[in-house]
């Protein structure tokens, strides 16, 4: 009955955005369209039908009704709870409800609040959504309906895959989609605007929050992302350049240009053009991540779901969408006025850097991501992997580190390099300090070693801006710049640190061995068998301690999981400030030795408070600006009210 | 610096730059990318045309029967990679992938040292049934039928 009123909501929702997609496109043409009215409405119920919709599947999976098909191909009732619900969207159909959700969730909340554009462009962007909306309620509906009845019905279900039962895990995929959706509004607004020929700093400023609320999600994703690849794969890396985690860096990448170029287009009314044209990469990566990873066309260890028919679907949509945005754009494109000018050495100068250096490493990544394809249609089999992508990226990355150092203390419009040579020289002081200091202490190789000192210059850099300014009156939002781009520093230092001094041992050992690895001294007190809910498992009993002080014990396991079968690694870390031990439990040799795999990883937990403290600064930048607007809108309306009244006693 | 510049020029500068700098990145793809078609190897391509000593590539095969060996400190393997044409001997030191066993597909990371053994740093088995190296998919199923006969016999 549940699936059934799920897969129902789901139906209505779709022809709702059928009424969106009409109603919007006919409302901007013709602002007093009857059916206009309706277009507002529609995206709101659409929302709430298809909240209806994921969570009567959350609820089949919490009940474990294995009479639905996805239930009893990816649950098993012995699950625990927590991972029977994150179960719901840890598979293909599940996650392109999720998708659509998030999508109509926005799309209703863009009807809702947002009153600030010209009526016709609003109803061009949401008559979008609704289009895109389409798209994919069709996919979802034909290819992948996730409210299937199956008959008989089967004693259990197969489980979920056991590197997937992990709460990093839960949390993963709903905050990249979130982020991916996001996007779609982004994109839904860029064509709203270039339909209706209002490219104004207005759009810009409308459009940004939703930019910046997806960037955030996107940052959090890909480090939570990348902490679940670190831990569970037990290999000890923090990133593979795998083409999953390619697939949501590259939206990643489009979204900060797109964030940067908006608040150009926002405060000077420059990059008009180029932001609409990112508006639709942003979204279009996106899409492409979203194929790779649901069509599986691709190796990877994410790729579990290998489906090609339903990857030919979405590709009919990339196709559709990317396609007809890009035709839009290049017949709108001449129609859009110049923007304001600015000099080379301007604060839009460096920004246009940034965009360019993005859409630089964003294409490299492309390229690397889709080569393995085009050259298979060829019947050349190539994996491209870390030797590829490290150093090509790397040549633009390093350069746009300076960017990011320098750009914010530039003015807008025109700027001259004397008024900014104090601050430049203490920041390349910094980095030539720790480069010097570096060198004369270790001898490591030279991109981390460039990694270090850029890591001091860039940190002393992010908060440059603020010198000379009262700190109590500084924007939250220029706060939220200032944190993002010390997260950048903190990241890029944890990433130097890990790869320049991490320590690796791997031995055979019995209990009662010690091993030491860095300042850290391990030793095996036992190994014995455990149990949970759905796995059994070797666990060592490990005591570390750090330079000789109090042990702290450790439990890494090997398990075995029963339903669905498989192995998995769980490492046991030990998190001091300035790094991470890290032990993996192995198998037992023909001679009863276990095998132990221990890291000692300096500053690597950096790379993720990096990553959140960059999410934070798009937070306190969202909370700034979302703020400041609201303030704005009723200064603007007591003014309005105020010259109202004058008028009144005028003509009195 | 710019000041010289007219307006209009410097769009067109920064136009230029931008321009350079993406066909740039595009060409440096494309150029690193080339190299990269020498990424992956199966022993026949080792056989054919070794790659140089220390150069990282990529090798996938079958894992022979009866070729895994653990040497004396416990924690290295000793195995051989094979796809039906050649064979390379892979040493591999490290904690091997739970589905590592012998006669399922392998894709190992690492180099060739100077005696012809390849020196892997990673191991990539399959993960799961459903998994299979993507490079490995071409193999022909008589060959895959042959390692299953083997390993019953």
């Amino acid at each position: 009955m549940i699936a059934e009123i799920g897969l129902a909501a789901l139906w209505l929702a779709a022809a709702l955005s059928v009424l969106q997609l009409v109603g919007g496109y006919l409302g901007a043409r013709n602002e007093d369209s009857e059916l206009a009215v309706l277009v507002r409405p529609a995206a709101v119920l659409q929302a709430v039908l298809c909240a209806v919709s994921f969570l009567a599947l959350v609820y089949v999976f919490a009940i474990t009704d294995l009479s639905v098909r996805l239930v009893a191909e990816n649950s098993h009732s012995m699950k625990p709870l927590a991972f029977k619900l994150s179960g719901a969207w840890a598979n293909h159909e599940g996650s392109m409800l999720l998708w659509i959700a998030v999508m109509a969730v926005a799309g209703g909340l863009i009807a809702l609040i947002e009153r600030r554009l010209p009526e016709r462009t609003m109803m061009a962007t949401l008559g979008t959504q609704g289009f895109v909306g389409i798209g994919f309620y069709l996919f979802i509906l034909l290819s992948s309906n996730p409210f299937e009845r199956l008959s008989p019905v089967p004693a259990d279900g197969n489980g979920l895959n056991p590197l997937l039962q992990d709460m990093g895990v839960s949390f993963h995929p709903p905050t990249l989609y979130i982020g991916y959706v996001g996007l779609s509004v982004a994109f839904s607004f860029a064509m709203g605007a270039l339909l209706t020929r209002n490219v104004t700093p207005d759009f810009a400023r409308v459009m940004r929050p939703w930019v910046l609320a997806s960037w955030i999600f996107l940052t959090i994703g890909i480090t939570a992302g990348s902490y679940w690849a670190y831990y569970e794969l037990g290999w000890g890396g923090w990133w593979f350049w795998d083409p999953v985690e390619n697939a949501s860096l590259m939206p990643w990448l489009a979204a900060t240009a797109l964030l940067h170029s908006a608040s150009v287009l926002a405060a000077r009314d420059a990059l008009r053009t180029w932001t609409i044209m990112l508006g639709v990469v942003a979204f279009s990566m996106s899409m492409v991540g979203t194929f790779l990873v649901r069509s599986g066309v691709l190796t990877s260890v994410h790729a579990f779901a290998v489906d090609p028919e339903r990857g030919s679907f979405i590709l009919a949509l990339l196709a559709l969408y990317i396609g007809g945005a890009l035709v839009l754009f290049a017949l709108r494109a001449n129609t859009i006025a110049e923007g304001e000018r600015f000099s080379l050495l301007s604060r839009e100068g460096a920004l246009v850097v940034n965009n360019v250096g993005l859409s630089a490493i964003l294409g490299i990544v492309l390229l690397g991501t889709l080569y393995p394809l085009l050259t298979e249609a060829f019947d050349v089999r190539v994996s491209v992997g870390p030797p590829y992508f490290n150093p090509v990226s790397a040549i633009f990355f390093l350069p746009m580190l300076v960017i990011l150092a320098v750009g914010p203390l530039l003015r807008w419009r025109e700027d001259s390099f004397a008024r900014i040579r104090m601050p430049v020289l203490v920041i390349g002081a910094a980095a030539v300090a720790a480069l010097v200091a570096v060198l004369l202490l270790t001898d490591i190789g030279f991109l981390p070693l460039l990694g270090l000192a850029l890591a001091a210059g860039v940190a002393i850099a992010s908060f440059m801006p603020l010198r000379s300014r009262n700190i109590r009156r500084v924007p939250l939002a220029v706060w939220g710049m200032c944190i993002a781009h010390f997260g950048v520093a903190v990241a890029l230092f944890g990433m130097a640190a890990d790869s320049a001094f991490q320590q690796e041992r791997l031995v055979a050992a019995t209990p009662g061995d010690s091993v030491e690895v860095g300042p850290w001294e391990a030793t095996l007190a036992g190994i014995s068998p455990v149990a949970g809910p759905n796995w059994t498992a070797m666990q060592g009993d490990i005591f570390v301690s750090y330079q000789g002080g109090e042990p702290t014990e450790t439990f890494p396991q090997a398990r075995s999981f029963w339903a669905p079968q498989g192995e998995t690694s769980e490492v046991a870390l030990v998190t001091r400030w300035n790094g991470q031990l890290y032990v993996a439990l192995g198998n037992q040799s023909e001679d009863g030795r276990w095998q132990l795999r221990l890291w000692w990883k300096p500053f690597v937990t950096w790379i993720w408070y990096g990553g959140l403290l960059i999410a934070l600064g798009g937070a306190m930048a969202l909370v700034g600006r979302v703020v400041g607007d609201v303030r704005r809108r009723s200064t603007a309306r007591r003014e309005e009210e105020r010259r109202a009244e004058e008028a009144e006693l005028a003509t009195a | 610096m710019s000041s010289g510049l007219k307006p209009k020029h410097q769009r067109l500068v920064l136009v230029v730059v931008a321009l350079v700098a993406l066909v740039g990145a595009g060409l440096l793809a494309a150029y690193a990318l080339r190299n990269q078609a020498s990424y992956f190897y199966v022993p026949a391509d080792i056989a054919a045309a070794p790659p140089q000593v220390g150069q990282p590539i990529r090798l996938g095969g079958m894992v022979e029967n009866g070729s895994i060996a653990t040497a004396a400190d416990g924690v290295t393997v000793q195995f051989v990679v094979q796809d039906g044409a050649a064979r390379v001997p892979v040493s591999y030191t490290g904690i091997v992938p739970a589905l590592f066993v012998e006669g399922s597909g392998v894709v190992a990371e690492g180099s060739m040292n100077a005696d012809g053994t390849f020196i892997a740093d990673n191991l990539l088995a399959k993960h799961d049934e459903n998994y299979m190296p993507r490079e490995l998919e071409g193999m022909s199923t008589a060959e895959l039928r042959e390692e299953l006969q083997e390993t019953v016999e």
